[in-house]
C-alpha cells in the first residue's frame, strides 16, 4: 500500500473529530426528544377532551351544521406536509416526502402544496412545485401560535375555495426506534358518529344546557380543533425528527468507531511493516559489511 | 363517567387544561368562570352544562382558600361532578409577570387611543382585556 503512516494518522485524526461532533449531536438529540416527547404528553389531554365535547355537543343537539362539516366536490385537494428545518436527521425528510408524493400521484384531480419546514420547501422548490403557503423556522419547540398562524390559513384556503379538502401528511411518533408517516384528513371534518346504543345507556348524561347556544359553541369549538390537530401533528413530527436525528447520528459515531478501527489496525500493520523493512535493510547492510 | 370526588361532601373535580398543558387538576369546592354571558358559579352538583368561556379570571376554592387564574376565551363543560375548562391560554395567578402585563396594558391603550384601524382596534381591545385580566389575578393571587 502506497499510503504512509503520517497519512494514515491524519486520517483517523479527522475522523476523531467527526466522531466527537456526531456523538455531541446524538446527545443533543436525545435529550430534545425527551423534551418532545414530553409536549407530544401534555398535549394530549386538550386535544382529546375537544374530541370528546364535539361528540357531546352532537350527542346533545338535534343536528349540527357547520360549514366545514360539509364534503365538497373535490376539484382541488391540498397536502400540508411537515418536514424539518434542519437536516442530519437521516431518511425523516425523505420518508414523509415520499408518502406524500404517492398520496399525490394516486389523485386523479389537482393537488397543491402547503410546506411546513424548509427541507421540505428546498426539495419541493427544485423539483419546481409551487406552494399556497409555506410555514419555516418552526424552530425546538413548536408553538401553539405557529400551529393557529397554519390553521388559520389552510381555513382561509378551504373557505376560499381554493382547495376542497385539507390532508396533513406528518410523521407520527411510535417509539425512539420506529416513526412512521401517516396522512390525515383534516377538512371537512368528519361529522362525530353517535351510536344510538351506546347513548341510550348513559342516559343521564343528555339535557346539557349549552350557552350561549349550541351553534356559537360549536363555532368556538371547530377552529380550536383544527389548531390542536395541527398542533399535535407539529409536536410529533418534532419529536419523529429528533428520533431520527439521533439514530443517524448514533450511527454515525458507530461508523466513526469502526473506520477508526480499521485505519489503526492498518497504521499498525504498516509501521510493523516498517520496522522489519529497516532491520532487514540494516541486517542486510551489516552482512554485506562483512563481506 | 368523570369519577367522583370522594374525600368531601362539597367538592368536585377541576381540570383547567390549555393545548400546550394541564394547568390545574384538582378537587375543589367552588368555582366562578367568565363564561360570555357573565360570571357563573358551579358548585358540586351542577347540572350538565356546557359554555363559552371569556377572557378572564378563573377564581376556584380550595380547603378554604382561593385561587385565581387568568385565561383566555375557550369551552367549559360540567358534567358528573367534572367541570373541565378548556382555555386557549391559562396562567396562574402567582405565576404572572407584572410587568409584563403592565406592558402589554399600556401598548393596547396607546393602540387604541391612536384609533387604530378595525381589526388592529378589535386586536388592541382584546390585548387589553387580556393583560387587564392578566393584571387582576396576579394582584388577588399577591393579596390572598
Amino acid at each position: 500500500m502506497a499510503e504512509h503512516v503520517r497519512d494514515i494518522k491524519r486520517r483517523i485524526r479527522s475522523i476523531q473529530n467527526t466522531e466527537q461532533i456526531t456523538k455531541a449531536m446524538e446527545m443533543v438529540a436525545a435529550a430534545r426528544l425527551r423534551h418532545a416527547q414530553e409536549r407530544v404528553e401534555s398535549a394530549r389531554p386538550y386535544s382529546e377532551k375537544i374530541d370528546e365535547l364535539i361528540r357531546r355537543l352532537a350527542e346533545n343537539t338535534s343536528e349540527i351544521t357547520h360549514p366545514l362539516f360539509i364534503p365538497r366536490e373535490r376539484h382541488k385537494v391540498g397536502y400540508v406536509v411537515f418536514t424539518s428545518d434542519s437536516g442530519l436527521c437521516g431518511a425523516f425528510n425523505s420518508h414523509v416526502i415520499r408518502r406524500a408524493e404517492v398520496e399525490m400521484s394516486a389523485q386523479e384531480v389537482d393537488v397543491s402544496l402547503v410546506i411546513v419546514g424548509r427541507k421540505g420547501r428546498d426539495y419541493f422548490r427544485r423539483r419546481n412545485h409551487t406552494f399556497l403557503a409555506e410555514f419555516l423556522a418552526i424552530g425546538d419547540k413548536p408553538l401553539m401560535s405557529q400551529a393557529r398562524g397554519i390553521a388559520g390559513a389552510l381555513v382561509d384556503l378551504y373557505n376560499g375555495n381554493i382547495v376542497d379538502e385539507v390532508n396533513l401528511v406528518y410523521t407520527e411518533f411510535i417509539s425512539t426506534g420506529r416513526q412512521q408517516p401517516v396522512m390525515f384528513k383534516l377538512l371537512p371534518l368528519t361529522a362525530p358518529q353517535i351510536e344510538e346504543s351506546e347513548e341510550r345507556d348513559e342516559g343521564a348524561v343528555s339535557d346539557y344546557i349549552i350557552e350561549p347556544d349550541a351553534q356559537s359553541v360549536l363555532e368556538m369549538l371547530l377552529p380550536r380543533f383544527i389548531e390542536a390537530e395541527i398542533f399535535r401533528a407539529q409536536l410529533e413530527a418534532k419529536a419523529s425528527e429528533e428520533a431520527a436525528r439521533m439514530l443517524a447520528m448514533g450511527n454515525a459515531t458507530e461508523n466513526a468507531k469502526e473506520m477508526i478501527d480499521q485505519l489503526t489496525l492498518l497504521s499498525n500493520k504498516l509501521r510493523q511493516a516498517a520496522i522489519t523493512r529497516e532491520i532487514s535493510e540494516i541486517v542486510g547492510g551489516a552482512e554485506a559489511l562483512k563481506g | 363517567m368523570a369519577e367522583q370526588a370522594k374525600n368531601k361532601w362539597n367538592s368536585f373535580n377541576l381540570e383547567i387544561v390549555t393545548p400546550e398543558q394541564v394547568v390545574v387538576k384538582e378537587e375543589v369546592e367552588g368555582v366562578i368562570i367568565p363564561s360570555t354571558d357573565g360570571l357563573l358559579g358551579i358548585l358540586r352538583n351542577h347540572a350538565p352544562f356546557i359554555g363559552a368561556l371569556d377572557i378572564g379570571v378563573i377564581k376556584y376554592l380550595q380547603e378554604g382558600t382561593s385561587h385565581y387564574i387568568a385565561c383566555n376565551m375557550g369551552i367549559f363543560e360540567m358534567s358528573g361532578n367534572m367541570l373541565r375548562i378548556l382555555p386557549d391560554t391559562a396562567e396562574r395567578g402567582e405565576k404572572i409577570d407584572v410587568d409584563r402585563a403592565r406592558n402589554a396594558k399600556k401598548r393596547a391603550e396607546g393602540r387604541i387611543e391612536r384609533r387604530a384601524r378595525e381589526l388592529d382596534l378589535l386586536r388592541a381591545e382584546m390585548a387589553l382585556k387580556r393583560s387587564l385580566a392578566r393584571l387582576k389575578a396576579a394582584e388577588a393571587a399577591e393579596k390572598k
